[in-house]
């Protein structure tokens, strides 16, 4: 048991990220934290990929006799793509943040919700 | 030939939505974008045709083999929705002439362009790709796009609207993410029919059931199923008219589209079945089409009421996948279609009365339809094959519904398909009896007498798109060879088994 709880130590800190992402992404009226969440929440899945695809004692993949055993490169070159996606989803996200910071002159949800349902 | 054709539909956007975004006039960007989607438009065609003997057209990015390279590989599926989402940009390019420098500001014309094309791209991108990471990037350039388009609107809940649009996209492709990840974790591949050929070599790792729950989940929220669909109303009723008519016409399509992929290519159908996700689908499906068409008839503005009635169609969408005969799923594939049809034609109709009266709230369009008979006429016509009037389209999806409900005992959908119309009956008359029967009145908002004979006339080019819609409604109900036998051979390839082929 403690075994399995140590070995998968990694799994459980992705875990421990993602929940306080997802958690910060649904409790703050905030909408700068709003994303801050969002752009933790999509952290933890580059570090789940990550950490998936090495493989103890293994090296980089490179043509040697010394070495057996590679990491797959494969998930790495995958979070490149997603690191670049989830960057521009949050400018985006901060893009329309201060155009909504212009237009209500708040960044606080429920207050932006109080204004919307005025009119 | 043609294999090179495919990876152009997704090239060409590419290389011109740079170019127009720096570009200021808005009539160039607008006729670059109209070449774009007409070219588009032809290379689907040509596409279909090629694999209408279901025969498949494979192309390898730079050349790598699969299932380590890149593979477009397309089936009557693929062609299918690619058709559907350059048609649909097509009509609405011609649209976009007169109603984009309406609604849009001066400024960022180009970049409206820009990113329609854009959306353009990973909407054709993910009818496309046969790599399901592949399939989740162009997922996310259409979302990035529809954010940036639907923040354009008029109004400034268009920027709210389309934030949480933003968060909830981005937290339905992450799951979606997160699922390719586990699977790619107990199968080493991404190629969707490499894992599908060797899906029973792990089908037993937890994990595997982990990820499908995932990127069904995922999918789900993108598709707008019912009860992820809270993003969907705001979103559609506050962007502006050319941003909804193509989105609601292709966006949430082209995501459940994604997800026939997964249901019935990527994880054999006996896998799903097992954990009660047909039934799962079918109630939620039938709850979806009844709260939908509920909430729709509530609305007293005319842009939500069609946005909550979309919630309902892919409702109709859903029961006809969970059905899992031929019947069922050919009518959900056609649906694709034809709801695609019918929801542009309203949008567009939608928007030419924004485009004359300023506002889209039934009770400001007393009477307004006699001033602008012929936009009436085809929203009278769009909206009777929502309703599903024989000789529409909508009727055609709705008699193989039933027919499938009914073979298969499900008396509890076949009762939920016609609440699901009789509701619908009632919002389209809603419709009807603000805009053509009750005593007319002049619009007059913001001291602008805008039903006026003197405000502008809407332009000729918005009743071309329109009317290209509406007739496209009434000549695919009385003529459904074309779509029925596209949507049958797809229903057919989706319910054999991959094994079988392989």
């Amino acid at each position: 048991m403690m075994d399995y709880a140590i070995g998968h130590i990694n799994y459980w800190l992705i875990i421990a990220v993602m929940m306080v992402g997802l958690y910060t992404l649904i409790s703050r009226s905030n909408l700068i934290k709003k994303l801050a969440g969002l752009a933790m929440f999509q952290t933890a899945v580059i570090l789940f990929y990550v950490s998936m695809g090495k493989v103890t004692g293994g090296t980089v993949p490179i043509m040697s006799t010394d070495y057996t055993v590679y990491s797959n490169p494969l998930p790495q070159v995958l979070m490149l793509t997603a690191i670049v996606v989830g960057v521009a989803t949050t400018a985006v996200g901060f893009a329309l943040v201060i155009r909504i910071k212009e237009a209500y002159d708040t960044v606080e949800e429920d207050q932006i919700n109080i204004m919307d349902n005025q009119e | 030939m043609s294999e090179q054709l495919t990876i152009l539909l997704v090239v060409i956007p590419l290389i011109f939505a740079p170019i127009t975004a720096l570009l200021k006039n808005h009539n160039i960007s607008w006729l670059i974008t109209l070449v774009v989607s007409i070219i588009s438009l032809i290379l689907s065609f040509i596409i279909l045709f090629d694999v209408s003997d279901g025969s498949h057209v494979i192309y390898e990015l730079g050349g790598w083999r699969p299932p380590w390279g890149i593979e477009y590989k397309i089936d009557s599926l693929n062609a299918f929705i690619a058709l559907i989402v350059s048609g649909v940009a097509t009509v609405t390019s011609i649209y976009a002439f007169h109603s984009v420098p309406k609604e849009i500001d001066k400024r960022s014309y180009g970049l409206f362009y820009a990113a329609f094309q854009l959306c353009l791209l990973g909407l054709l991108g993910i009818a496309l790709t046969g790599d399901i990471f592949n399939l989740f990037v162009f997922l996310e350039i259409s979302s990035l796009s529809s954010y940036a388009l639907i923040s354009m609107g008029k109004s400034r809940k268009a920027l709210t609207a389309s934030f949480s649009y933003l968060v909830l996209g981005t937290i339905g492709a992450t799951f979606f993410l997160i699922g390719v990840g586990f699977l790619f974790a107990a199968s080493g591949s991404l190629n969707i029919a490499d894992i599908a050929a060797r899906f029973s070599t792990f089908a037993d790792m937890q994990l595997v059931m982990t990820g499908f729950i995932f990127i069904v989940l995922g999918l789900g929220l993108k598709a707008a199923i019912f009860p992820l669909h809270s993003w969907l109303p705001n979103a559609y009723s506050h962007a502006p008219s050319v941003v909804s008519i193509f989105l609601s016409a292709t966006a949430t399509k082209v995501s459940i589209y994604a997800l026939l992929r997964v249901l019935f290519d990527l994880y054999p159908i006996d896998y799903w079945q097992s954990l009660l996700l047909p039934q799962i689908m079918l109630a939620l499906g039938c709850v979806g089409v009844i709260y939908g068409s509920f909430r729709a008839w509530q609305q007293v503005e005319l842009k939500r009421l069609l946005a909550f009635s979309s919630v309902a169609q892919i409702g109709y969408i859903v029961i006809g996948i969970s059905l899992l005969n031929e019947t069922g799923v050919t009518a959900s594939v056609m649906h694709l279609f034809n709801h695609a049809l019918i929801k542009a034609t309203l949008f567009m109709g939608a928007g030419m009365i924004l485009y004359r009266a300023n506002t889209t709230l039934l009770s400001e369009l007393r009477g307004f339809g006699g001033s602008m008979p012929w936009t009436f006429m085809a929203i009278v016509l769009a909206g009777l094959s929502l309703i599903g009037v024989p000789g529409t389209v909508g009727f055609v999806t709705k008699w193989y519904l039933l027919e499938a409900a009914i073979s298969e005992g499900k008396w509890i959908v076949v009762i939920a398909i016609v609440i699901g119309s009789v509701l619908a009956v009632a919002y389209v008359w809603k419709i009807v009896e603000a805009m053509y029967f009750n005593s007319k009145r002049k619009a007059i908002i913001h001291g602008v007498n805008s039903g006026d004979i003197n405000v502008a006339k809407a332009p000729l080019s918005l009743g071309i798109a329109l009317w290209i819609g509406a007739a496209g409604c009434l000549y695919f109900g009385l003529y459904t060879d074309l779509p029925f036998d596209a949507a049958q051979s797809v229903a057919k390839a989706l319910l054999t088994p991959t094994s079988a082929i392989n």
